[in-house]
């Protein structure tokens, strides 16, 4: 009675892919132009540099994307880090702790204030917007009251700035020195993407943030993973906050605002829908590295600072222009 | 007479699936057309095709003997064309006036909005149709029944000649059907011409001057509905004859008991409902829209709170708070709004059907397996014959009743001990819904505990081993099923206000 064969070889659904391609061709059109445009620009070290940006935002942006698949979002994920960050020195400066126990400690920081944020969006009802919001402006607020608004400096933990600025591959291939805050962001992008792709938690991610009140009802206790999901952003903000703790070898209370628009940002340009249900960590890597060649271009043609930030704002808007444009061809 | 549609030669395609090939299609003034064919044949893509909402790949349409493109929604309003979608598509938070005339709302000076023209307009189509409907009332307040009429309206409020209804009765009852009829014979006496598209046979006798049946996205033949029996429009739409299915009710009598319910309440929509099922028992629930079935499931089911009652699973009480619980305690619920509730439309199929049962295809760290799932996809794809270019298909590209057919897959899967089925053949075509009861009563016969939930009285009746009626949130009584059991006795009892079910017994 069918004449479609029950079931023709796997066809990749092709919306998340084309914008990904889009977004890739745009960040290779990027590199071309201020090659072009600037002969610095191809220098190993300013390449570097360009990586080196995009550790922070890059690891935020990836927090920021879980959350933002499952139709929520989180205004927290810059104050979060910064808060790990200082919890970091609280543990190892004034306390005096060793390094393995910092980081532990970060990350743990990290993942107990996105349970937070998680049992307010997903027990109290309280909606993602202003959940993240409360969160985000109490994490500022703390930061400033633990550290007495002064920086904590890492001087006594010598290890502790190559948890960034050290380099694990220059030590293998010399020619090579990618700084370890790189080599944590794409093994992190690789392992978040696996967990997208592969895991339970990665499916109710895309599950929750189709129809949330199915899923509910095929006997999945929401909740919980909702919870979860958010916890896993949270501790992925404490990486961040090594990360920079580390670069600057000192938590910077006053720093983190401003921070998850950036991420968010590098999200949307990545073809994560804000409405939930679709998006990548390929995408969202591939965003964060057009804000920073981005700005970097601009900055090695000597634009001047203020018109970079508009600059981006128009780049956001552009990406998410074609992205619409996109997917109401493929609706007719 | 000229005709009012002629379409022919129509193509379509979609990524993986051909879903119209060269199909045809015409319609006179004054008359009603029924459309019919099985789930995905083409039926709503081809009424899509003349509604403007999808430019056809090749063929031609005529509309009074002049050969069109239609490129929009608003090109076909300006041709007279009106569709009433299969989902319906209102906005729940306005009114029921600013539903029928967004985008067309008469205006004051400075742009500001005249409500009272508009009412008064709503009012003037409502009167049109004999209906009676508050037009300043929130669609989110209206049952289904009337947010069709408000569909209606709208569609009538383009000054529409041509009218095509997908599945309008899929979701009303008897009485609510009757209304709807009554409005279409009154547009067919004024010269509109009507699409109907139903997998409800008895309704197109009732109703249709000429039957279209297409299959597999081609046109199979125009026929008169008054003198073709429904057997060769049957076998028309599915290229064989269908046999029919009996119940055969077995003797449960030593069976254990497998659900019971004591004293469920919930405000006033579930009033001391109380009753039970038996291991390889069919237990059908038959009453009006509105009559409290589907609350009663939910309720069971952990999705609503309830106010008291007591849940026992073979032989224990368990407490049931989310439908997690009921899930655990083996209650599985097939909701009755697949769209809202039954699935997640913008997941593919392979996603949808593993939804209720992900830790089984999880390793200890959650890992998925993606092959052991694809394969399961894939054997329900072929076990229902879900119509699906591949596993990896977005459900929301799916004909509505193979969605409805992944929502069951993914409950088989799941391997219930009770299942309670709501509307499970709400817009299924008569093939897929032999096979539906087919299964249904295999999974019975493997000894599971089935409530079928119904509006449907005929579906009722062949399935039930018993059939309970439901009344304004009572249980009105418990019938024996079969062919004992009369649908007059049925509706009795489904009619059967403020009184105990022991009166109703006697
Ligand atoms: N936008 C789309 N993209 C891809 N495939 C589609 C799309 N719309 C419809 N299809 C496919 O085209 C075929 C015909 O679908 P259609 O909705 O017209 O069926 P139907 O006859 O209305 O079925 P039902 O009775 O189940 O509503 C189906 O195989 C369906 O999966
Ligand atoms: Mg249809």
């Amino acid at each position: 009675m069918t004449t479609l064969p029950a079931a023709t070889p796997a066809r990749k659904p092709a919306s998340g892919a084309q914008q990904k391609l889009l977004a890739f061709a745009s960040l290779i059109a990027l590199l071309v132009f201020f090659s072009v445009a600037s002969p610095n620009f191809l220098q190993t070290s300013n390449i570097l540099a360009i990586l080196q940006a995009t550790s922070v935002n890059g690891v935020l942006a990836i927090a920021a994307t879980l959350v933002i698949i499952t139709g929520g979002i989180d205004l927290s994920v810059g104050t979060l880090m910064t808060f790990c960050a200082v919890m970091a020195g609280v543990i190892l400066t004034n306390a005096g702790m060793p390094l393995p126990l910092g980081i532990v400690g970060a990350i743990a920081v990290g993942a107990i204030c996105g349970t937070i944020s998680g049992t307010l969006v997903a027990k109290m009802k309280i909606p993602p917007f202003i959940a993240t919001l409360g969160m985000m402006l109490i994490l500022k607020g703390l930061s400033l009251v633990i550290s007495g608004t002064k920086p904590i400096y890492f001087n006594d933990t010598p290890g502790f700035s190559q948890i960034s600025t050290g380099s694990l591959i220059g030590k293998i291939v010399p020619t090579v020195p990618v700084p370890n805050g790189v080599l944590i962001l794409f093994v992190l992008a690789l392992v978040i993407g696996y967990v997208l792709n592969r895991t339970v938690l990665g499916r109710y991610c895309f599950a929750l943030g189709s129809n949330e009140e199915a899923v509910r009802l095929s006997g999945v206790n929401t909740d919980a993973w909702k919870i979860a999901i958010y916890a896993l952003a949270g501790s992925i903000c404490g990486i961040a906050g090594l990360i920079i703790a580390s670069r600057l070898n000192s938590a910077q209370p006053a720093l983190g605002l401003g921070y998850e628009l950036d991420a968010i940002a590098a999200v949307v340009i990545g073809g994560t829908s804000l409405a939930g249900g679709r998006g990548s960590i390929l995408g969202t890597m591939i965003g964060a590295l057009i804000m920073a060649v981005l700005l970097n271009g601009l900055r090695v043609m000597s634009v001047a600072q203020e018109w970079q930030t508009v600059v981006t704002g128009g780049i956001i808007i552009a990406a998410v222009y074609a992205d619409m444009l996109r997917r109401r061809r493929a609706a007719s | 007479m000229t005709q009012l549609v002629r379409m022919t030669g129509i193509d379509k395609h979609f990524p993986g699936v051909h879903a119209l090939r060269s199909a045809q299609f015409d319609l006179m003034p004054g008359e009603v057309h029924a459309l019919m064919g099985e789930n995905g044949a083409g039926k709503s893509t081809l009424m899509k095709v003349l509604s403007g909402i999808y430019q056809p790949d090749g063929g031609t349409v005529e509309v009074s003997g002049q050969a069109v493109s239609i490129h929009g929604p608003r090109a076909a309003q300006a041709l007279g064309i009106g569709i009433i979608h299969q989902e319906l598509a209102l906005m729940n938070d306005l009114s029921v006036a600013q539903n029928i005339f967004i985008g067309r709302e008469p205006r004051r000076s400075f742009g500001r909005l005249d409500e009272a023209q508009l009412n008064a307009d709503a009012q003037a189509i409502f009167a049109q149709m004999k209906v009676h409907i508050d037009p300043r009332a929130e669609v989110r307040s209206l049952s289904v029944a009337r947010q069709q009429m408000v569909e209606i309206a709208k569609a009538l409020s383009f000054r529409s000649r041509i009218l095509i209804m997908d599945e309008p009765t899929a979701a009303l009852n008897e009485a609510e059907t009757n209304e709807l009829f009554a409005i279409i014979r009154g547009l067919r006496a004024e010269g509109v011409g009507v699409v109907y598209i139903s997998h409800k046979m008895d309704e197109i006798r009732r109703i249709s001057d000429r039957v279209t049946i297409m299959r597999d996205g081609a046109y199979v033949g125009t026929v008169n509905a008054a003198d073709t029996p429904i057997e060769t429009i049957i076998s028309m739409m599915v290229g064989r004859a269908l046999e029919n299915v009996h119940v055969d009710i077995p003797d449960l009598s030593s069976a254990p008991v497998a659900l019971e319910v004591r004293g469920l309440n919930r405000g006033r929509v579930i009033r001391d409902v109380g009753f039970s099922v038996r291991q390889g028992e069919i237990l059908g629930f038959a009453g009006l829209m509105g009559a409290g079935r589907t609350e009663v499931a939910r309720a069971i089911f952990g999705a609503d709170p309830r106010d008291s009652g007591e849940i026992i699973v073979h032989g224990k009480t368990e407490t049931i708070r989310s439908p997690k619980d009921a899930v655990d305690a083996g209650i599985g619920y097939l909701s009755e709004d697949r769209k809202h509730f039954g699935l997640a439309l913008g997941l593919d199929v392979r996603a949808n059907v593993g939804m209720t049962s992900l830790a089984r295809f999880s390793n200890a760290i959650g890992v998925l397996n993606e092959a052991a799932l694809e394969k399961t996809a894939r054997d329900y794809i072929a076990q229902l014959a879900i119509r699906t270019p591949s596993d990896r298909q977005e459900v929301r590209l799916l004909s509505g009743g193979n969605q409805q057919k992944i929502v069951i897959a993914k409950w088989l899967l799941r391997n219930c001990d009770i299942l309670i089925f709501d509307e499970p053949t709400r817009g299924i075509d008569v093939g897929a819904k032999a096979e539906i009861y087919r299964l249904m009563q295999a999974l019975a016969a493997d000894g599971k505990a089935i409530i079928v939930i119904s509006s449907e009285l005929p579906e009722v009746l062949r399935l039930s081993h018993r059939i309970a009626v439901m009344c304004e949130g009572r249980l009105t009584g418990i019938l024996p099923g079969g062919p004992g059991t009369s649908q007059e006795e049925i509706m009795r009892l489904a009619t059967l206000k403020h009184r105990s079910p022991e009166e109703a017994l006697a």
